[in-house]
């Protein structure tokens, strides 16, 4: 399945400046390992030493954050995108 | 240290420690954790004294050692400084033998806590070199970039969810700034805006601005320890929305025990939500150190953050300090702000009844001591948020302009009350 991947402003220097990246990937989890095969270090960038999302980490799927879905299980299917954004504080 | 940082020394990683330069960068390159601003506490403590800043005006900016702008500040420079308001009659109705209200409703010029915040952002802004300030926000930061934006001829866009009040609507709009409304909640505003930071060069004062903006609030906490004659109170009851005030009046107590204003004496700071949206005091009632995040419903909109991003913070807050988190539903909201309006003739917004409604429950259970002294921190003002306690509050009693028709009204209201005996 072929998703885009929109990356935040921290992560471009490890994906070349590139903002939005397509992988091929049937889960949350699959897409982040497609992401590290091409752009190695930036599996350790998103989650953290137990495997899940750092907890300053938010991932959406089609705007819908994946702690509301299935975390990394959360399946995705071909024209999804997938956002990955810092969290951020408020008022 | 670059002399021209003034008393910063950079921004650090608050999960991992690295230091980055103070420019216009809000997340770790390496984990994402948020930076925060180092400041040189040496060189604060031989110009930050009683006596200087007692004879600094009164406003916020009298603790600018410990607020990051290199410079005077430019915008907003009249902020803080707001009345603590010993509550002597709302003590005895909630049962306490000393109370006091932090009353940011009347903070200039924006009637909330977030003109403290927005006068550092955007000063902040303006040495960076910013024309362009932006926000998400839930109401009152859109009200107070707009009008603080405005006061200095820079360019705003302020992001909020749709459904906002109306009043906190058109106090956004009347100052000309760009209101942009989102049909969905913060949460997706904020995911927006996040997006939005990345691609413009604009300083979004809780986005790429936040180390600095966020650092605005400790300014709440600085004068509450001044106006209680240099202490901490023994309880500090604060709503919390992304958990950021509650942090940073902690950070401002912690400061004054480094520089030696204040005696190292024992305190809690208690965090007050909204049941509709309760993802921090949730958490703490658990015994858990992370939360999981909520989609809002409440009317405390001010507060509807179901995804709060100092919310790992305040809960380390609220277990270090031996605090509380607790939460209140939506008529216990409008009966918070009842009681501080008849006790105090102060009229707080929702965020007010939450805090108000929750200090209530604390102290019936013997978390905040009958004995003991709290401060109540008040956030914003009612007329932002008339419309959740419209046929609330009562209504009025129309006559003809005639004496007698008064005095048959006030008869009929003597006799019901003697009947209601």
């Amino acid at each position: 399945m072929s998703v885009k991947v929109r990356i935040p402003t921290p992560l471009r220097k490890l994906t070349n400046n590139e903002e939005l990246v397509e992988v091929n990937a049937n889960t949350v989890r699959d897409a982040i390992a497609e992401l590290q095969t091409r752009y190695p270090g930036i599996k350790e960038r998103l989650l953290d030493d137990d495997g899940s999302v750092r907890r300053f980490v938010n991932v959406y799927v089609n705007e819908e954050d994946i702690r509301f879905l299935q975390n990394q299980e959360t399946p995705i299917k071909s024209g999804d995108e997938i956002s990955i954004i810092p969290a951020i504080a408020g008022g | 240290m670059d002399k021209n940082d003034g008393f910063m020394k950079a921004l650090k990683c608050r999960e991992c420690g690295r230091e980055y330069p103070l420019a216009a960068t809000h997340v770790c390159e390496f984990d994402f954790g948020p930076l925060e601003v180092l400041y040189d506490y040496d060189r604060a403590r031989h110009t930050m004294t009683k006596a200087t800043i007692q004879g600094r005006p009164k406003t916020m900016w009298r603790y600018r050692e410990l607020l990051p702008v290199v410079r005077e500040p430019t915008v907003g420079f009249q902020v803080g400084f707001t009345p603590l308001v010993k509550a002597d009659r709302l003590a005895r109705r909630l049962g306490i033998r000393e109370l006091w209200i932090k009353n940011d409703t009347v903070n200039y010029p924006t009637l909330s806590f977030k003109d403290r915040v927005v006068s550092v952002a955007l000063s902040r802004a303006r040495e960076l070199g910013f024309t362009t300030v932006a926000c998400a926000s839930t109401g009152n930061l859109a009200n107070s970039v707009s009008a603080n934006a405005a006061a200095v001829g820079l360019k705003a866009y302020v992001f909020i969810p749709a459904d906002l009040e109306e009043g906190k609507i058109l106090n956004s709009l009347i100052y000309g700034a760009n209101v942009i409304a989102i049909r969905g909640h913060y949460d997706e505003v904020n995911r927006l805006c996040a997006e939005i930071a990345g691609k413009f060069g604009w300083a979004f004062v809780n986005v790429n601005m936040r180390p600095y903006y966020a650092e605005g609030s400790k300014s709440m906490g600085f004068e509450i320890m001044e106006q209680l004659g240099w202490s901490i109170p023994q309880h500090t009851v604060v709503c919390m929305a992304s958990g950021s005030l509650l942090t940073k009046i902690h950070k401002s107590y912690q400061e004054f025990i480094k520089l030696g204003l204040v005696p190292d004496t024992r305190y809690k700071i208690h965090g007050a939500q909204a049941t509709g949206c309760a993802p921090i005091s949730t958490a703490h009632k658990a015994g858990m150190d992370f939360f999981k995040p909520v989609k809002p419903n409440t009317i405390a909109k001010s507060l509807a953050i179901g995804t709060p991003a100092d919310g790992f913070y305040a809960l380390r807050v609220l277990k270090d300090s031996g605090g509380t988190g607790d939460d209140v539903s939506d008529d216990e909201i409008r009966e918070g702000i009842k009681l501080l309006a008849e006790c105090e003739g102060i009229f707080a917004e929702t965020a007010g009844g939450v805090t108000v409604g929750v200090a209530k429950k604390l102290i019936a259970s013997g978390k905040i001591p009958a004995n003991d002294s709290a401060v109540l921190c008040i956030t914003g003002h009612g007329l932002k948020t008339l419309d959740a306690v419209v046929g609330h509050a009562g209504s009025t009693r129309e006559i003809k302009p005639s004496l007698r028709e008064f005095e048959a009204l006030l008869a009929a209201e003597n006799q019901s009350h003697l009947l209601s005996r």
